[in-house]
């Protein structure tokens, strides 16, 4: 009925979805450690020599050392690491005019959204852009670039750094970093695993009764399959959840500065800036705000760009916002309080 | 075997119960915290004016009436706000919005007071000051609504009373001018009829 209902059913939708994803993913990896377990079992149970030697869950429990080492690995040092390479430098004191509206402009969204306040970061590229990083609420950190504050206007600033207010109020940053680290650790394993395959496998003789008759081989082949093609389903599967989360942060901005219509016109212009990126790192393009290669906003719609894509295609972004300000951007603006027109 | 189930089953209960309890309380804190937001942009937006008068003051010599009426509108917020009644408050601040819009439109009047950087600084803090006002009422009013939402549908309700939660009241606009609709007036002077 009124524009927040759909709003918050929007996230609720949102949310779900990606539940739904990220317990795919665990499942999936799970399956890759622990279901290599089960069938060593199964295969090893009826075998005359040590029946059941394999009780204990080698595979699963190593998988799952590994991928916490990358996971600490990510939480201690991602952030920090981010900064320097986007070269950005923190805002103590704000200096000029553009400097301050930034901090205000987050302050604000601090107050909307509850959450304390990040550090805040400017980014010395020409290339409108923001992310967020950061893997607790309490220790946040908010960047965005010089293009952005240059272009942006005062509305539609609030809404970006909403946007970004959205991931870290949703611990999106520390789920990415997670998953993140799944995806590593299954490429390390996978790496590994098949090295030594090829070296292994010749000189090893297949022992003729595995014992576990026709289950067990049904398992295992669909196992090896999953190992061959689980480089690629990982990332595609994380692809997917960074994709949900954009549209639920979407959805949070809304929330936060019930002004759907700005992020739609701030997204506009982050999209069709034609400035390439000079300081963000290729590899954190997941973080920001829009896909920072992205070459021109609307070209990369076919449905195999869509599975490998950081970013939901923006012109499905900005429909579904402007779906959220009922389209009737002219009302919008007349509701916003005199104080918040006047711009800098 | 059946009294493994009965106890399964009284533990999932039990744990539901814990859980929905902590959320009433979680969120009837929130609530509370809440409330001090917008205090805390209050307090902040009183101790931004006397900066602004003073700054705006020898510019604006015979816009006296105006700045008189955020001064006094100023100390009344303060007055009402140190007695503690919430209505007195929002009514007050309400007067104090008002009073500070129009100063600002005045100053938008004026271009080589909008120049000095000085001006245009206090003018981004006070619009600044205003969202905050705004936004920490809106939050308020977004955690009260899931409080009282919590409250009154199953199963969270059967344990309202367990929690100690009462309903609490949303941030409303008292001031019927306030939440009259902009009169915009599109004629040009002298209807073409």
């Amino acid at each position: 009925m009124s524009a927040a209902g759909n709003l918050f059913a929007q996230q609720e939708a949102n949310r779900k979805a990606s539940r739904r994803l990220i317990a795919g993913f665990i499942l999936f990896v799970a399956w890759l450690g622990f279901g290599g377990d089960i069938i060593w079992y199964l295969a090893t149970r009826n075998s005359p020599d040590g029946g059941g030697v394999h009780v204990f869950p080698v595979a699963g429990l190593l998988m799952t050392v590994v991928a916490l080492g990358m996971a600490w690995a990510g939480y201690r040092f991602g952030p920090t690491m981010l900064m320097s390479a986007a070269r950005a430098r923190e805002i103590e004191t704000p200096s000029t005019d553009e400097e301050r509206r930034l901090v205000n402009v987050v302050e604000e969204m601090c107050v909307a959204s509850g959450v304390r306040r990040p550090r805040i970061w400017i980014v010395p590229d020409d290339a409108p852009n923001a992310f967020a990083t950061g893997v607790k609420p309490v220790d946040a950190h908010i960047a965005v670039t010089e293009g952005a504050l240059a272009t942006l206007n005062r509305d539609e600033l609030q809404a970006v750094v909403a946007h970004e207010m959205g991931h870290i109020a949703n611990y999106d940053v520390r789920l990415m970093t997670l998953l993140t680290a799944l995806v590593g650790m299954v490429a390390v394993i996978h790496n590994v695993g098949f090295r030594m395959g090829r070296i292994g496998g010749r000189g090893r003789s297949r022992s003729k009764d595995s014992g576990g008759g026709i289950l067990v081989v049904v398992l295992l082949v669909l196992w090896v399959i999953s190992w061959i093609l689980a480089p690629l389903i990982t990332r595609l599967m994380v692809m997917k959840v960074g994709r949900s989360r954009e549209f639920l942060a979407d959805a949070m901005s809304a929330q936060y500065t019930r002004n759907p219509g700005a992020l739609a016109d701030a997204l506009v212009k982050i999209g069709g800036s034609n400035v390439k990126p000079r300081a963000i790192p290729k590899s954190s393009a997941q973080l920001c705000i829009a896909d920072p290669y992205h070459s021109k906003w609307d070209d990369r719609e076919g449905r195999v760009a869509n599975l490998m894509a950081t970013h939901p295609p923006l012109r499905e972004r900005v429909k579904r916002l402007r779906e959220m300000a009922y389209q009737d951007q002219g009302m919008l603006d007349n509701l916003q309080s005199p104080l918040s027109m006047s711009e800098a | 075997m059946f009294g493994i189930v009965l106890l399964a089953l009284l533990v999932v209960v039990v744990l539901f119960a814990i859980s929905a309890y902590n959320r009433l309380v979680s969120l009837k804190n929130q609530v509370a915290n809440a409330w001090k937001q917008i205090d805390v942009q209050l307090k902040r937006r009183h101790d931004l004016i006397p900066n602004l008068i003073n700054t705006v003051k020898g510019a604006m010599n015979f816009e006296k009436q105006t700045l008189e009426s955020v001064v006094a509108a100023r100390n009344q917020a303060i007055a009402a706000s140190n007695t503690g009644n919430v209505a007195a408050t929002a009514q007050a601040e309400t007067v104090l919005t008002g009073a500070l819009s129009r100063l600002l439109a005045v100053v938008e009047a004026y271009p080589d007071l909008k120049a000095t950087s000085n001006v245009s600084q206090l003018q981004e803090e006070l619009t600044a000051t205003e969202n905050k006002i705004g936004f920490a009422r809106q939050l308020y009013n977004d955690t009260a609504t899931q409080y009282n939402t919590a409250q009154q549908t199953f199963p969270t309700m059967l344990f309202a009373g367990m929690a100690g939660a009462a309903p609490a009241t949303l941030w409303e606009i008292t001031d019927e001018g306030e939440r009259a609709v902009p009169n915009v007036d599109l004629s040009l002077g002298t209807p073409t009829r």
